[in-house]
């Protein structure tokens, strides 16, 4: 795909701010979300879950559950009688349903349909599994040790140097130049370590599926997924199934936030199905949502950043040691590929090392691990502008990456948008206005994430009586539905009103990849744009047939083929609806479809503003005030690109300030639910304010750019130089909850 | 499990007193908690609510009797007690979200015997008086004695709280209750302290009691934070030896919601905090 | 295992249902009576997402037994517009976008809506903290605030 896709154009639906077409259906309480689903005499199913963090499973005795009146399955591994080809799904299945060993608090073992939760509740009590509890380890760097104890044996890549531990998986490393010169090179050089706790994405929807599947083999799913087809295709593959007899279908998605990118109880539910002949309903509680769903990395993370004087940054060196919980996954790469991406580097280095610990899988977290490497990174270049006595924002300005310049993950960037958005938060009155008060300060620090494009299908149905019927293959997470009928109708030339969009089932429409990497109003986007312009080419081409003239004679205008000259023949134009009444006499139906892996999805940067205020007694924190800006290359509907930049910016608010995964000593998770895993509240917050930036991505047909993950990016950073600069001390950890933060205070005043 | 709700004290008691393993039902807002994950597994729930009058609130002897069905939010709502009592309605109103302000109720909150308890430290320092409903008739107890250890109360098998009194206010009293929380609303008290005073007439404190939550087992009252009150007019002096004081009685433990050191920190800053406040209020002057 | 027989008025409509003794009214909105609008996101409390009005108190649905309704008047999501006609708060949320998955949509509308009612002219603060125990995770409820501040000056302008 040409990759100057982009053409400037005045547009008239793209850019407004029209209602949703399933904003009545969620308003009224209409929308059916993961666990609103039901089927004739269905059952319910539940899991056990280990109690122990580490543990080998000796046996398990489901006899007297298998008895119990109103039981009507037992699944265990051992019902599981396939070996997947490659390592991401047998990691899945070993997630799913653990094998010889259980590897974190709240890891499935065993589970059970029955006639009604009592029952089931009761089966898995009559459940005996015996284990063989063994030493266990949560902590990133204490994982690392050569003698730490070891989840997996074997799986260490070639990329791991001598000396650690088999729990260290896999080593990256990116950069360029010479940094021990660069460092030369330097008048002033801070290096300093953090460490970031684990969050989880915190969506308010607990994972919920039903699965059905007959004595014939064909099944049927419902979930709440971010995919349905990633979810079809992981699920046929452990249940031994074609993958073409598994029809998934995605209900509403109670928020995600990259968390249901994943695969838990689906294979469950379908395994309790075809066992026991009849539809299953599975539903997490918010406490096995906490213990054995997919929270974040926890990090430690080492910067060292070299500047002259005159405030250009002369190396970089960042070593990012990142926990992904018990399975393999690529956080520490993502950290180290991110954190110095918003800089023009001459020598810069980074590692990053991926860490398997007894805690649940690390999933997706809206630019995952991007934030964490953020946090340090932006820390550094804010202590590095306070000691050259320059403003944070000049200093990012000084060293900002450009169209041209060779990222510190290796590629060279494109036209990207971080000049303009540290350029208008420079101008914005946030930062013009003092922040007067004591135990006040104020923070400032910018962000940097890909986003993705990845394989999408899209079809667009012209329906008799010119509306148009669009059906694309992502979960609406958060708007989609509105924009990719913006889309559809800004080039089709007709009122948005006359598109309905619809979330196909996976039977219905090719391979349509997750909705993460920020892809979807991206690359469906760029889909749907297609589709429609496929279903224009057909029109014109009916047109032309209808006043006999050529296909090429004909354009398309405001939603009407007409001639394309005077010289094509003098015809009045005929509307999208005219040319629909006319379709069956002149070919048959009118459908537009496209399918693409797309790329050029265009980097994306963002920039934030916080001032806050320190209670010095307390170490409590209130934050008084917060502006957003955003790069969205073009946004095609304001309020939802808004609510992303909102969104995320609270959630970066709640990690860098209160919430955590709290492992005790025993490696139980101390938090597992909303009472003490701190989430923030209505009344923790101020207004969100946003700027939103037009860079157009030259990858796009409108110049759409993802906004969804970059708003979390750099609100740790952001929140821990506003913090440190009105408690009078570098905060280094996050949360900076109130006891870390008073302690602090406390041991700098000696 | 069985479900009852009898209407008068004496069928709650006997309903209580004929089953091992019964729970009582007022607000359920920690009850139903616990039956969903499975840590309490009843034989009876005995929901109080439907007795006559026990979700009233009535002025008795100068003083207030309020009953265990009054939900937290009446009592946000009823003015006079709010004028008498700021501290101990300030406790109960903190009690979880709007949601859960409709359905709790104080009394729930002692009887969970919880050592976090918000409307605890309050009634504690307001010299509250709990009426006990059981098989053998009714008895009355001081509201300090009824939490004996997280979890544990006084209260023996069929009995039940019906009411808490508390006394008179009397002229230029005052009280306070802080606590302290990681984010503004929704938290379990990491830290919390109540303050009750009575003035003399040329303003000095003449009686003073200084409660303390989530610092020990149970509610701690500071008599030495209380003593060095006594005598002042909560000048700056006062309050940091009623700080220090207040410290020096928690006895925290490190747990996920907060450190010792902090708590006992914390303990000092709220003590103080508190007792400014509950003088300003006795003072008759608004805060 | 025996059920309770329960009558009860569930928007304005006698409801009849049988539930056990443990199911709480969310449990029986949801699972007896296919009133599913109101969610289930911790059943402990935390959440908001299950808010429905109980004798005209907002509560939580999850904290309260399906067996205590008896006699009473339960007012859910499904009760809030009439027929075609949504509620303003409910015009309001989809025009100034003050949702995006949605999934904690029906209990924060339910909850606005007492607030409205009880006071017509809330000030910012006053919305957040009566709104403190609807959690949102995608909105950081900027625009859910500016919704119910606006509505209710609409409402007070009508009215």
């Amino acid at each position: 795909m040409a990759k100057d896709e982009f053409q400037s154009r005045q547009f008239k639906v793209v850019g407004t701010r029209v209602p949703r077409p399933d904003g009545v259906d969620k308003v009224t309480g209409r929308a059916r979300y993961g666990a609103d689903i039901t089927a004739p005499g269905m059952l319910t199913g539940l899991c056990l879950r280990s109690p122990h963090a580490h543990a080998r499973i000796r046996s398990i005795d489901t006899s007297a559950a298998e008895a119990m009146k109103g039981v009507k399955a037992v699944v265990t591994r051992a019902d599981f009688d396939v070996t997947p080809e490659s390592s991401g799904n047998r990691d899945v299945l070993d997630n799913v349903m653990a094998g010889d060993k259980a590897l974190y608090d709240g890891h499935t073992v065993a589970a059970v349909a029955a006639t009604s939760r009592s029952v089931a509740r009761a089966a898995l009590k009559a459940i005996k599994v015996d284990y063989e509890v063994l030493p266990h380890v949560t902590d990133v760097d204490e994982a690392m040790k050569p003698d730490a104890p070891v989840l997996h044996e074997g799986r260490q890549q070639e990329s791991v140097p001598e000396g650690y531990s088999q729990n260290v998986l896999a080593r990256s490393q990116y950069g360029h130049g010479d940094v021990d010169k660069g460092f030369e090179e330097a008048d002033i050089v801070i290096e300093r370590h953090f460490t970031t706790a684990a969050t989880h994405q915190g969506y308010i929807e607990p994972h919920a599926c039903l699965a059905t599947m007959g004595g014939d083999g064909k099944a049927d799913l419902w979930c709440c997924t971010q995919g349905h087809y990633h979810v079809r295709d992981t699920c046929a593959e452990l249940l031994g199934m074609d993958t073409g007899q598994l029809k998934v279908t995605s209900s509403e998605i109670g928020g995600g936030f990259g968390g249901k990118t994943t695969v838990f109880l689906e294979p469950v539910a379908l395994m309790l199905s075809r066992k026991s002949g009849k539809p299953v309903k599975m539903t997490m509680s918010r406490e096995e949502v906490l213990r054995a769903s997919g929270p974040t990395a926890s990090t430690s993370v080492s910067i060292k950043i070299g500047a002259r004087k005159d405030g250009r940054i002369t190396a970089g060196w960042g070593d990012f040691r990142y926990q992904n919980g018990a399975f393999e996954a690529m956080n520490g790469a993502l950290g180290a590929m991110c954190g110095f991406a918003p800089y023009d580097l001459e020598n810069v280095r980074t590692t990053g090392w991926e860490v398997v610990t007894n805690r649940p899988k690390a999933a997706a977290y809206r630019a995952p691990g991007a934030p964490m490497a953020a946090f340090a990174v932006e820390s550094v270049v804010d202590e590095l502008a306070g000691e050259l006595g320059m403003d944070p924002i000049d200093f990012r300005l000084m060293n900002a990456a450009d169209e041209g310049t060779k990222a510190a993950y290796g590629p060279t960037y494109p036209a990207i948008g971080l000049k303009s958005v540290l350029e208008a938060a420079k101008d914005h009155p946030h930062w013009n206005t003092p922040l007067e008060g004591e135990n006040r300060g104020r923070g400032f620090a910018v962000g940097f994430w890909f986003n993705f494009g990845g394989n999408t299908s899209v079809s667009l149905m012209i329906n008799g009586d010119g509306t148009v019927s669009l059906s694309e293959g992502n979960p609406d997470i958060g708007g989609s539905r509105a924009s990719m009928s913006m889309m559809a109708a800004e080039e089709l030339g007709i009122p948005y009103e006359h598109v309905r969009c619809v979330i196909a089932d996976t039977a219905s429409l090719g391979q349509n990849d997750i909705t993460d990497g920020s892809r979807v109003t991206f690359a469906v986007g760029l889909a749907t744009i297609k589709a429609a312009r496929h279903a224009i080419d057909i029109m014109k081409a009916r047109a032309a047939r209808i006043w006999g003239i050529d296909e090429e004679a004909v354009e398309w205008v405001d939603g009407a083929a007409q001639p394309a000259g005077p010289n094509a023949g003098k015809f009045e134009p005929m509307t999208l609806k005219e040319i629909a009444a006319l379709a069956s006499k002149t070919g048959g139906p009118i459908a537009g479809h496209f399918e693409v892996n797309a790329e050029g999805a265009g980097v994306s940067f963002g920039a934030h503003i916080a001032d806050t205020e320190v209670d010095p007694e307390t170490g409590a924190v209130k934050v008084l005030r917060y502006t957003v800006f955003q790069d969205a290359g073009k946004a095609v509907h304001p309020d939802y690109v808004e609510g992303q930049m909102q969104g995320g910016a609270v959630q970066g608010i709640g990690w860098a300030l209160n919430e955590e995964y709290i492992y005790g000593e025993d490696g139980i998770l101390q938090n597992p639910g909303y009472l003490d895993y701190r989430i923030p509240v209505a009344s923790d917050l101020p207004m969100i304010d946003t700027k939103i930036l037009e860079i157009p991505n030259p990858g796009h047909p409108y110049g759409v750019r993802g906004v969804g993950e970059t708003g979390i990016v750099p609100p740790l950073a952001t929140l821990a130089n506003a913090v440190s600069r009105a408690a009078g001390v570098r905060m280094t950890s996050l949360p900076m909850s109130p006891p870390k933060l008073l302690a602090a205070i406390k041991a700098a005043k000696g | 499990m069985r479900f009852e709700a009898p209407t008068s004290p004496e069928d709650a008691a006997s309903l209580l007193a004929a089953t091992d393993n019964a729970r009582v039902l007022a607000g359920g807002t920690d009850l139903l908690v616990r039956l969903r994950a499975g840590q309490v597994e009843p034989e009876m729930i005995v929901d109080i609510k439907r007795i006559a009058g026990i979700d009233a609130i009535t002025s008795e002897d100068g003083g207030w009797r309020i009953g265990a069905g009054v939900s937290c939010a009446a009592m946000g709502e009823h003015d006079a007690l709010g004028a008498d009592y700021p501290g101990v309605v300030e406790g109960a109103e903190l009690i979880g979200s709007t949601q859960v302000q409709g359905r709790c109720t104080m009394i729930g909150n002692l009887c969970n015997a919880g050592p976090a308890a918000d409307s605890v430290p309050a009634m504690v320092a307001a010299g509250a008086i709990a009426h006990v409903v059981g098989p053998k008739g009714t008895r009355e107890a001081p509201v300090f004695e009824i939490p004996v250890s997280p979890g544990k109360t006084s209260l023996a098998k069929g009995e039940f709280i019906a009411s808490v009194y508390l006394p008179p206010r009397g002229a230029r009293g005052g009280d306070a209750y802080l606590r302290f929380i990681p984010r503004t609303e929704m938290d379990i008290a990491a830290v919390g302290c109540a303050v009750n005073l009575s003035l003399a007439d040329d303003g000095t404190v003449e009686k003073a009691s200084v409660v303390l939550g989530a610092v020990g087992p149970k509610v701690i009252e500071a008599a030495e934070a209380a003593a060095a009150l006594i005598g002042t007019t909560c000048d700056d002096t006062a309050l940091a030896a009623c700080a220090e004081a207040a410290t020096a009685a928690a006895t925290p433990i490190d747990d996920k919601r907060g450190t010792v050191e902090f708590r006992k920190d914390v303990t000092g800053v709220l003590a103080r905090r508190a007792a400014r406040i509950a003088y300003t209020r006795a003072k008759g002057e608004t805060s | 295992m025996s059920r309770i027989h329960v009558t009860t008025t569930i928007n304005g409509d006698e409801t009849e249902y049988l539930c056990e003794p443990q199911d709480t009214l969310l449990d029986v909105l949801r699972d007896e009576l296919d009133l599913t609008g109101s969610k289930e996101g911790c059943a402990s409390g935390d959440c908001g997402a299950c808010s429905v009005m109980l004798d005209g108190r907002l509560v939580c649905s999850c904290l309260v037994l399906g067996a205590e309704a008896e006699g009473r008047a339960v007012e859910t999501i499904e009760g809030m517009a009439s027929g075609e006609e949504l509620h303003p708060l409910q015009q309001a949320f989809i025009d100034k976008a003050a949702l995006q998955c949605g999934i904690c949509t029906p209990g924060i509308l339910v909850a606005a809506k007492d607030l409205l009612e009880r006071n017509p002219d809330p000030t910012e603060e006053e919305v957040r903290y009566w709104l403190a125990g609807n959690l949102c995770r995608c909105t950081g409820y900027d625009k859910i605030i500016r919704a119910v501040l606006d509505t209710a000056a609409d409402m007070r302008g009508a009215a």
